[in-house]
């Protein structure tokens, strides 16, 4: 059998395959090296990673929708000192490329994990600006184009590594954002982040969350994602990562042909620890049985 | 170390209203469990995608099989309530820490869908143990399976069976000794049973409930306030899938 080439490359930086998980549903990866091999995946992209450790949202965090789950864990997270000491050299223990996800309230916030990043062993930089679940920073720099290409601008001042700016959907126009932020010199996007939603206990007549909303993820999300990534893909010149309910090999197939040049896993790692080795697997299955050669002749193919 | 497998349904019977008792074969699970822990079951319907926690109510002697006893609480419990033998379910485990073997006189103190995890518990623990049971009512499950273990208590919100009132109440009224506690029900009961412990100065483990999705310690949706800064998570809170679900009462805030 001839080798098919799944290698992609995405802002000078080559991957072995189109596959990395989204941020926040792999941790730093540790948790799931028991089922997956690690070297396998293109990218391991780890959780939000802030200056000092965050506490995150008070509970019940996340709420199971149909096709989907709710989720408000408010970027919990260690702080970039835990991150370089003990997460990224266990990472590094791997072949695969490292995507650090970074997340501030203010715009300090994120240049100083960026700063610390560096001289780090990381390969490349996304920047989470569409965070829905907490009350400072996040999805704030994300809703509006002024401030979109001002943070990307600030962090490629400060970036050793290339920068992928990660997207909201939860606005009117998805492409003035990819637009703004290619004007302020984003080296690639991911999208979509999760979508706004609620979930009501109709016996408690409460909300579910604590939070009272949350980000929606999973195959629920499916579609529009899908459709995102296409409009943004057909806007903007510089890569774009695809995700949002990326099931099977098949999904991902969807989202290379809609124009991203990558996929990412997410929500689908809680349902199946396996999931992005199966994703990855199902990508060569298509490619195999289609009798392609190279998995970039397919990206982008329905534009 | 975890796995994820399919496993047979060996048996499903009905114990009491919305309560059921589900074996799996699955040795492999079964080999590495310890009362306390847990699995994650997962639905065949794709709609429902994540992972229920459920507890280990018993593991076989021969360590072939795992019962789970569980409570229909949604539509992912009641699908699985419609399984029969013979029918296959996805599940990984075992996840979590279970409980401390201390061998002292033990208090073993179960409310509601929080008793079955104390049945292997108390098969397991080699020592004098009294079993303090809390149910709603007289619609009681497993508690006659607690005999051959030691003294069972009851308590009932409704005062049909045993002491009117809770699984405390019920600690009070019979003078109930012990030098450590393990416990596992409703947070409320937990709170309960944490300031007793705390008033009479007795040790306590405690099994924590949270809404999980990864079961793995990945999502960090499941956490509970600690006392102390977590080791893992650098701040005032820890994983109840990851490091519990039992905890010492004193390391966590209810």
């Amino acid at each position: 059998m001839k080798m098919i080439n799944t290698k992609v490359t995405i802002a000078g930086v080559e991957w072995d395959n189109p596959v990395t998980t989204a941020s926040g549903t792999f941790g730093s990866g540790m948790e799931f090296a028991d089922f997956v091999d690690l070297n396998r995946l293109g990218a391991v992209t780890t959780k939000g990673v802030s200056y000092v450790p965050w506490t995150g949202n008070p509970v019940p965090r996340i709420a199971e929708t149909c096709s989907g789950m709710l989720n408000a864990i408010g970027l919990q997270n260690p702080g970039v000192e835990v991150f370089i000491n003990r997460d990224l050299p266990f990472l590094k223990q791997y072949d695969t490329r490292v995507i650090v996800n970074v997340c501030g309230k203010t715009t300090e916030d994120y240049l100083k994990v960026v700063e610390r990043l560096s001289d780090c062993a990381v390969d490349m930089l996304e920047i989470n600006i569409s965070c829905p679940n907490v009350k400072e920073g996040g999805i704030a720099f994300g809703q509006n184009t002024c401030s979109v290409e001002e943070i990307t601008r600030q962090v490629k001042r400060y970036a050793k590594q290339p920068v992928i700016m990660k997207l909201s959907p939860n606005v009117t126009d998805i492409r003035e954002m990819a637009k703004a932020a290619e004007a302020g010199g984003a080296d690639a996007l991911s999208l979509i982040n999760t979508l706004t939603g609620t979930k009501i206990d109709i016996y408690k007549r409460k909300f579910v969350l604590a939070n009272e909303t949350g980000g929606l993820s999973g195959p629920a999300v499916k579609p529009v994602a899908l459709r995102m990534v296409n409009q943004v893909a057909r806007t903007v010149k510089i890569p774009v990562i695809g995700m949002g309910g990326i099931m099977t090999g098949e999904d991902a197939i969807e989202f290379l042909m809609a124009g991203a040049t990558a996929v990412a896993v997410g929500t689908a790692n809680f349902r199946n620890p396996l999931a992005t080795a199966e994703v990855i697997d199902g990508i060569n299955d298509f490619l195999a049985k289609e009798g392609i050669q190279d998995v970039k002749e397919i990206i982008g193919c329905v534009n | 170390m975890a796995v994820q497998k399919r496993a047979r349904i060996t048996s499903q019977v009905q114990l009491a209203p919305g309560i059921f008792s589900m074996w799996l074969e699955e040795a492999e699970i079964a080999k590495k469990a310890s009362p306390g822990q847990f699995l994650s079951l997962y639905c065949n319907s794709e709609d429902r995608l994540l992972p229920r926690p459920i507890s280990i109510c018993e593991i076989k002697e021969d360590r072939t099989s795992l019962r789970l006893v569980y409570r229909v609480a949604g539509k992912g419990t009641e699908e699985f309530s419609k399984l029969k033998e013979g029918d296959m379910i996805q599940v990984m485990g075992p996840l979590g820490n279970g409980f401390p073997m201390e061998k002292k006189k033990a208090i073993l103190i179960g409310g509601g869908i929080g008793i079955p995890p104390m049945l292997e518990l108390a098969k397991s623990l080699d020592c004098e143990k009294s079993i303090v049971l809390g149910y709603r009512d007289k619609n009681t499950f497993l508690d006659k399976e607690f005999l051959p273990y030691g003294q069972v208590y009851l308590s009932t919100e409704d005062g049909s069976l045993g002491v009117k009132g809770n699984v405390i109440d019920a600690v009070r009224q019979y003078a109930v000794q012990g030098a450590v506690i393990y416990a596992c029900g409703p947070t409320p009961m937990l709170r309960g049973v944490k300031a007793y412990a705390l008033e009479h100065n007795i040790t306590a483990w405690m099994s924590l409930e949270e809404r999980m999705a990864c079961g793995i310690g990945a999502c960090l949706a499941c956490v509970c306030k600690t006392k102390e800064k977590d080791h893992h998570t650098n701040v005032d809170n820890t994983r109840i899938c990851k490091e519990g679900p039992v905890f010492k009462a004193e390391a966590v805030e209810l």
